[in-house]
Formats: C-alpha cells, sequence, structure tokens
C-alpha cells in the first residue's frame, strides 16, 4: 500500500506542482495517474521514490516513512519503469535485467539465472540475454525494461508513461501482456498515463489529476465514465464515454439464434438468406459469404469472404456484444464461446434490450 | 632525396649513440618520456575534473577557460616558459628545459581530455541517468558504473588529441634544445642535412601513428560493444567512430561545448 | 637574427611588448600580415576543395569510410612533421616557401571534408526530398538547399580550422618561415643571459588577437548566411 499524505511540491520559483494530495494506492493494485500535462501526475509518482522530494507531507510505504530511509535504499525495494526504457547501453540485456539484483550484492550466477526467467516471462527469446540494447526494437526495449524492474522482486512498482512511446498495435500487445503478468504477480503498482482510453483499460482505480497538481477524482474506471464527478473530469473522459463503458458491464448471457452454416472448401447450399456464416472444421466462424454474389454450387473458398464483423464471447461485455452486430455485413452479430467455437447470432436490437435492461436495474 | 633518407635511416650509427651524438633510440625513448610524464599528469589532473563536473553540473566555466586557453599559440607559450624557468636551473641540469616543457604539454593536453569527459557525462542518455538512480544507485555508483562506460569513447577521442598533440610538441621541444626525436629535424635544418631533417620528420610521424593505433585498441577492447555499434544489427545512421577518426571527433566536440 | 634592438626598446620587461611593437612597427605587421594569409589562404582552399569531397562521401556511401581514415590518417601527423614531409613527397625543394600552405591547407581539408560531409548529412530528409518534388535539380538542390542548411556545422568546422591554423603557423616559424613565430625565435635567441621577454609576450598577444578575429569572423558571416535561425532565438 502507497499513500500519499497531504504531500505537496512546490518548486522556487513558487509553482506547485502538486498540492496537499491524499491519494492511497491499495496493495496488489494497479492505480493509475492520468491528466493532461502539468497537472503533476509525474511529480507525484516521482515523489514515490524521492526521485523528487515532497516539500511538505509524507508518503507512506505500507507503515513505513519514504523518508526515514535513505533514497537509494528505498528504490533498490521499488521497481522503476520509464517511458524511452532508460536501459544501459553498455551493457548486455541480462546485465540490464540483473540492476538491481547486483546492486544488492546477489550473487552474479544466480541475479543472471534470475534474469532469464524474467526475459522469458516478458515473452522475449533467450537469445536476446547476450544483445545490446542498441539492437533491440522500442517495444522489446520497454518489455527489458519491465523485467529489469521485476528483477529483485519488488512489491511495489512505479510506471511512468511505459508505452507512450511504441507504436499504437504494440502499445496494444505490451498492455496486455502487462495485464496478464500482474494476474500473476498482483504487485502494488502506480502508473503514470497521460491517454485516458490506457488508463481505462488498465487501472483497477483511476485518479484524475487536473492542472495544478489537484485529485479532481479517484474511482473505478466504471464509475469514472459513469458519474464523472464535473465539468474538468467529464471533459477529460471524453466522448463516447457512455459506450465505452459499456465495456465494463457483463453481457450476461446473450440470447441467440442457431445460424445456418458452411464449411469451408464445401459447396454452397441453394436457397436460405442473403448472407451464410462461413466457419472452418471446429466450427470457428471464418467470415460471411454473400450468396448472391456468388454462382450457384460454388466451393467456399477464402478470397470469397467478407472478414468484417467482429466477434463477440459469450460472457463477454456489452461493448463487444454490439459492437459485433454493429460490424456484421449481415446484421447479425456472431457470438462464440471461450474456445472460438459459434454459439449462435444476435441483433443490435436484441443487445440493446439487455442494455435497457441493464440502465433499467440500476435506476431501480 | 628518398634515396638519402633511406640510407640516411638505414645506417646504424644513427640509431646508436656516440660520445658526441644521441642516436635515434635514445632520443625516440627521451621523446617517448617526456610524452608519458605530461599525459599521466594531465590524466591525473582532466579526468577527475571532468567527471566531477559533468556528474554535478558545478564549474561549468572550468571548460570554457580550459577551450578558450586553445588559442593561445603552442611555440610562443614554450619560449615564454623555458625563458622564465630556465635561468633558475642555469648549468646545472636540463630540468631548466624539461620543466617549462612538461607544463607546457600538460597546457596543452588538458584541455581535450577535460572537455571530451565533460561532454561525455553529459551526453549521457537523461533517461539512461534517471533510470539508474531510479534503480537505487548511489550517485558514485551512477558516476562509475553508467556515466563513466557511457563516455568512454568521448573520453578515449580526447585522449588520442592529446597524445598526438602531445607528440607533435614534444618534438618542437628540440627547438629550445631539449632532446627528442625533433632533435634531427632541427640540427638537420642548421647542418642543412636535409636528409636527417626529414627522416626526423618520419620518425616523428611513425611514432604518432604507433602511437594512435595502440591507443585505437585499448579503446577497442575497453569500450563495451553496445556503444561503440559493433553489433550484428547496426542503427541506421549512427555510426560506430572509426578507430581513424577520433581526433577530429574530439575538435568538433571543443567546438560543440 | 638581424634586428637591431633600438635603445627605447632595450628593457626587458615583460610589459614593454608595446614599445617594442612601435619600435618594429613595419617588421611587426609584416609578420602579421604574412601570418594572417597563411592562416586564412589555406582554409579557404581546403573549403573549395572540401564541398565537392564532402558531397561525394555523402552521396556515395562506400566512399565516406575510406575518406574518413584518410583524413583521420593525415590529422594523425604532427605538424613539423608534416612541414618537412611535404617537400620530398611533392619532389619540392627542401625549404620550398610552398611546404607550408600546402601542409595547411592539407590538415584544413582533413577537418573539413568531415564536417562538410556531417553537415550535409545533417539534412533533414524530408526537406532534400521537398525539393527534389518542387523541381530542384542535384545541383541546385546542392547550392541553394542542402549547403544553406549545413552551414552551421561547416561555420563550427572553419572555426576550429582557422583557430587551429592561427597556431600551427607558429611552429612554421621555428624552421625560418616568416610569420609571427619569428617574434618567438628572435625572443628565444636574445634570451640567452637574462630573459627578453618583449618579443615574446607581443607574439602571443597578437596570435590571440588574431585567432579571436578570424573566429569572430567566421562566426559573423555564419550569423549572415543563416538568417533564419536569429529568427528563431528572437
Amino acid at each position: 500500500m502507497i499513500r500519499f499524505d497531504q504531500a505537496t511540491k512546490r518548486y522556487p520559483d513558487g509553482t506547485v506542482a502538486v498540492d496537499t494530495l491524499e491519494l492511497e494506492a491499495p496493495s496488489g493494485k494497479i492505480t493509475v495517474l492520468v491528466g493532461p500535462s502539468g497537472c503533476g501526475k509525474t511529480t507525484s509518482l516521482r515523489m514515490i521514490n524521492r526521485m523528487i522530494e515532497p516539500t511538505s507531507g509524507t508518503i507512506w510505504l505500507d507503515d513505513t516513512d519514504t523518508a526515514s530511509m535513505p533514497a537509494h535504499e528505498l528504490r533498490r525495494q521499488i521497481g522503476y519503469v520509464i517511458q524511452h526504457a532508460g536501459l544501459f547501453p553498455h551493457r548486455t540485456i541480462v546485465d540490464n535485467i540483473a540492476t538491481v539484483p547486483f546492486l544488492l550484492g546477489t550473487d552474479k550466477k544466480k541475479a543472471r539465472a534470475r534474469a532469464m526467467e524474467l526475459l522469458e516471462r516478458v515473452g522475449l527469446d533467450p537469445a536476446f540475454a547476450k544483445r545490446y540494447p542498441a539492437q533491440l526494437s522500442g517495444g522489446q526495449q520497454q518489455r527489458v525494461g519491465v523485467a529489469r524492474a521485476l528483477a529483485a522482486d519488488p512489491p511495489v512498482m512505479l510506471m511512468d508513461e511505459p508505452f507512450s512511446a511504441v507504436d499504437p498495435v504494440v502499445r496494444d500487445q505490451l498492455q496486455d501482456e502487462f495485464l496478464r503478468l500482474q494476474g500473476e504477480l498482483g504487485k502494488t503498482i502506480v502508473f503514470v498515463t497521460h491517454d485516458i482510453d490506457e488508463a481505462i483499460k488498465l487501472g483497477d482505480q483511476v485518479a484524475v489529476l487536473r492542472v495544478g497538481g489537484h485529485l479532481a477524482q479517484l474511482a473505478a474506471p466504471a464509475e469514472l465514465l459513469s458519474r464523472p464527478v464535473d465539468a474538468f473530469v467529464a471533459g477529460f473522459v471524453g466522448r463516447d464515454r457512455g459506450y465505452r463503458a459499456l465495456g465494463f458491464s457483463s453481457a450476461g448471457t446473450i440470447p441467440t439464434r442457431d445460424e445456418p452454416t458452411v464449411a469451408m472448401g464445401e459447396s454452397l447450399p441453394t436457397g436460405g438468406d442473403e448472407w451464410l456464416l462461413a466457419v472452418d472444421g471446429s466450427g470457428a466462424p471464418q467470415g460471411w459469404l454473400h450468396l448472391t454474389d456468388e454462382p450457384h454450387g460454388a466451393v467456399v473458398e477464402d478470397p470469397m469472404l467478407y472478414r468484417g464483423g467482429t466477434l463477440a464471447t459469450q460472457g463477454g461485455t456489452l461493448r463487444s456484444a454490439l459492437d459485433a452486430c454493429l460490424s456484421s455485413p449481415s446484421g447479425r452479430g456472431v457470438v462464440i464461446d471461450e474456445s472460438g467455437r459459434l454459439v449462435g447470432s444476435t441483433t443490435a436490437r436484441e443487445v440493446l434490450a439487455l442494455i435497457e435492461a441493464q440502465v433499467e436495474g440500476a435506476v431501480t | 632525396m628518398i634515396g638519402d633518407v633511406f640510407n640516411w635511416l638505414t645506417d646504424p650509427s644513427h640509431w646508436t649513440s656516440t660520445a658526441f651524438d644521441t642516436g635515434i633510440w635514445d632520443q625516440l625513448l627521451a621523446h617517448i618520456g617526456f610524452t608519458l610524464i605530461a599525459l599521466a599528469i594531465s590524466l591525473v589532473i582532466a579526468l577527475p575534473l571532468g567527471l566531477w563536473i559533468g556528474h554535478t553540473g558545478k564549474a561549468t566555466w572550468i571548460i570554457s577557460v580550459a577551450n578558450a586557453a586553445r588559442a593561445l599559440p603552442t611555440v610562443g607559450v614554450l619560449v615564454l616558459l623555458v625563458v622564465i624557468i630556465a635561468p633558475h636551473f642555469y648549468g646545472r641540469t636540463n630540468n631548466g628545459y624539461l620543466i617549462p616543457t612538461e607544463i607546457v604539454l600538460v597546457l596543452l593536453a588538458v584541455p581535450p581530455i577535460l572537455s571530451n569527459t565533460y561532454a561525455g557525462v553529459q551526453n549521457v542518455e537523461p533517461s539512461v541517468r534517471d533510470a539508474a538512480f531510479g534503480m537505487g544507485m548511489t550517485g558514485p555508483q551512477v558516476l562509475f558504473r553508467v556515466e563513466l562506460p557511457n563516455s568512454l569513447p568521448l573520453i578515449f577521442s580526447g585522449f588520442r588529441s592529446a597524445t598526438l598533440q602531445v607528440i607533435a610538441t614534444a618534438t618542437i621541444a628540440a627547438y629550445v634544445t631539449l632532446g627528442g626525436l625533433g632533435r634531427f629535424i632541427y640540427d638537420g635544418l642548421a647542418q642543412q642535412d636535409y636528409p636527417q631533417m626529414i627522416s626526423g620528420g618520419l620518425l616523428v610521424a611513425a611514432l604518432a601513428l604507433i602511437a594512435d593505433l595502440l591507443l585505437a585498441l585499448v579503446q577497442r577492447y575497453t569500450v563495451s560493444r553496445g556503444i561503440t555499434g559493433r553489433t550484428r544489427r547496426q542503427d541506421r545512421g549512427s555510426r560506430g567512430p572509426d578507430s581513424r577518426t577520433a581526433v577530429l571527433t574530439e575538435e568538433l566536440v571543443s567546438e560543440a561545448t | 637574427m638581424t634586428a637591431l634592438i633600438p635603445l627605447a626598446s632595450a628593457s626587458s620587461s615583460p610589459w614593454h611588448f608595446f614599445a617594442y611593437f612601435m619600435d618594429n612597427t613595419s617588421k611587426v605587421l609584416g609578420l602579421l600580415w604574412a601570418h594572417t594569409w597563411l592562416s586564412v589562404v589555406p582554409v579557404v582552399i581546403a573549403l573549395i576543395l572540401a564541398l565537392p569531397l564532402g558531397w561525394l562521401a555523402r552521396r556515395y556511401q562506400w566512399a565516406y569510410p575510406p575518406m574518413m581514415s584518410l583524413t583521420g590518417l593525415l590529422y594523425t601527423i604532427p605538424s613539423i612533421a608534416l612541414f618537412v614531409l611535404v617537400p620530398p613527397i611533392l619532389g619540392l625543394d627542401p625549404l620550398s616557401p610552398l611546404q607550408v600552405p600546402i601542409a595547411l591547407t592539407l590538415y584544413s581539408l582533413a577537418l573539413l571534408v568531415r564536417v562538410v560531409a556531417d553537415g550535409l548529412a545533417a539534412v533533414p530528409q524530408e526537406t532534400a526530398q521537398a525539393a527534389t518534388a518542387l523541381g530542384y535539380k542535384p545541383l541546385g538542390l546542392f547550392f541553394r538547399v542542402e549547403l544553406p542548411i549545413a552551414v552551421p556545422v561547416i561555420a563550427a568546422g572553419l572555426r576550429v580550422a582557422v583557430v587551429a591554423n592561427v597556431s600551427i603557423v607558429t611552429v612554421a616559424g621555428t624552421i625560418g618561415f616568416k610569420n609571427l613565430g619569428q617574434l618567438f625565435d628572435e625572443g628565444f635567441k636574445l634570451s640567452t643571459d637574462t630573459p627578453y621577454y618583449p618579443p615574446i609576450v607581443l607574439g602571443i598577444i597578437l596570435c590571440v588577437l588574431l585567432a579571436l578575429a578570424l573566429d569572430g569572423l567566421v562566426l559573423l558571416g555564419s550569423r549572415m548566411l543563416t538568417p533564419w535561425r536569429r529568427a528563431v532565438r528572437a
């Protein structure tokens, strides 16, 4: 647990970066600090490991005042991941990861063995161990940065915009893997970002800060989307927040209808609807066929498929269910089970009925 | 002429000393001696100072002063110090020439080492320094485990430049009646013995090239492959510093700082 | 040395360099003039040669490494050695009036080829491509777009080259060439019993002033050629 107790950072020129911040980051959870530039989110984060010393107030790490020990000892207990990874260019990847164990005096062999484990854990090939940072892509460097922060198994991790310098596709990937990793490790994490979507995706709780270092709202992502406390938070959370909030509501059991299918490589049946769903041997949907385009009795092949539609998973969120319907060329949303096999189809009308039922349930 | 030079250089009597003449071997040893003394003193002064200024960001004016000193004409300073200091030692030893020469050599060698060490530390990526502190390194650990190894390429180019300038200026020391390989150039000139003069030039050039080559080798095995770019996948555009161009790099760094 | 020392400047105090100057005005100005030419002309010639060479090194990737090795090698050779080695290599007399300017040109060229290549390399690719798309031919692209953008880097190299030259020229003075270095030679030879400072101090002062003046001129020229840089600063 990390607790800010009246923490303030005022610079000699009078600017206040963080103003009497009261905030608790619970153990084993991800707390995201988000806000526009100049809101003091990074300053707040860096006050935790005393890269910046608070002007007044206290920051507690469990029951310890962080100011009560030498800064370098405190920092060795706290994982630290920054935007450009900050890997040491003169050290190999494995030695980069083992930095903190080396500092703590761990046996070199042992520290390297542990570093190798972590390398795989963050999804990198062990062959990278002997390479140097300059030989890695930005996304790979960032994975190493995460591994390095985890090397001494600190209970607490600080992450300062770790994914913002990589391209959107890689960022999405890194975020997913980060969540999977956190599921296994359960660290106490404080995460800074300027990207509200990232905050909502990753945070167990999200703290929105406004310029001048004031905490505007601290809430779970769903609550932030549905009940922003004021115009600033509402504006920052942005448009489409009603739609995005659906991402936090379980659809429960989506009512489905059986959907006629044809397997890949078989010939098209005659008659039936204008659109027909193609599946593979295991029953996983592959795409839609537009029957009026195809000659009678044609064999189903890959180029004939319309692949536009997203898939909704039974037991998934309302957002993915609605999106499956809206993106399907046939207007029918394809629902699959956990193993990817077709369950049936649903329609936007039916999903909206589910949404309305939930809204009414919430109001009454 | 080239044949005369060849004959002069291959004459064994020119290589060993006699009662009247100092041979090539002894002048070479003297030359290397002046050079090593000056480099050792300069390194002891400039390296810690450059690291300290770079690490703390304090007293950066020292760098500016050191760089401004490069506008001084070496020969003038050498002659000035000799005429000031030499009379105090007159007739006893050749310290009267050795001391001012060493002072000039140190004055020459300090600025490139100092400003390159400083620039090397300054050029360490801010995110790398931030991460080093954030991992829990103490100030000295950041300096010696991160900043110093990452500054090595620039420190080496400064040191190599200093070495070449010291070898070159130690040659001119012969002009103020000290020994060293420059002796052959100035004696050859005075006696209109041009093969001797040109041979002296060749020997000095050879010494400089060999010294630079040796330092390039040391650099190769001291600097991490992660920094030199001698790795399998090179980033486009970031050429690893070529071993032969370090000195020019130093010239430009000094201009930039 | 044939210079007779007039009575008025017989004082050997270091502070009497001005009296020395007044007594030997025409001789000193002659040396200063020669020194200035030797410092400037080789740099100008070197720049004219470095532009096409630097362009080649930039244009053809294969030409870069050998060119840089060669220039680095040249720069490794001590100036006094290069002075005495130029005549036999080029087949000149052992004490030819051309050996010093040629050696200085080679030094400046070694520095400037690299500077021009690196300065051109610093021109953003988008800028060069945009200019090509606008219809510049290779030569126009070089002189109207790439070269102006590279001016600050090239000017930095020129400053290093002229300041270094002012000092290296004095070395040529020790082997009898006419420049401010001869003031040191004279002071040294007249200091047999007691130190005779005035010409030495005067030489140092004039060398520093000359270095500063030439450095300032290059800086000024670079500012005038790059008005857009001032606009950013303001």
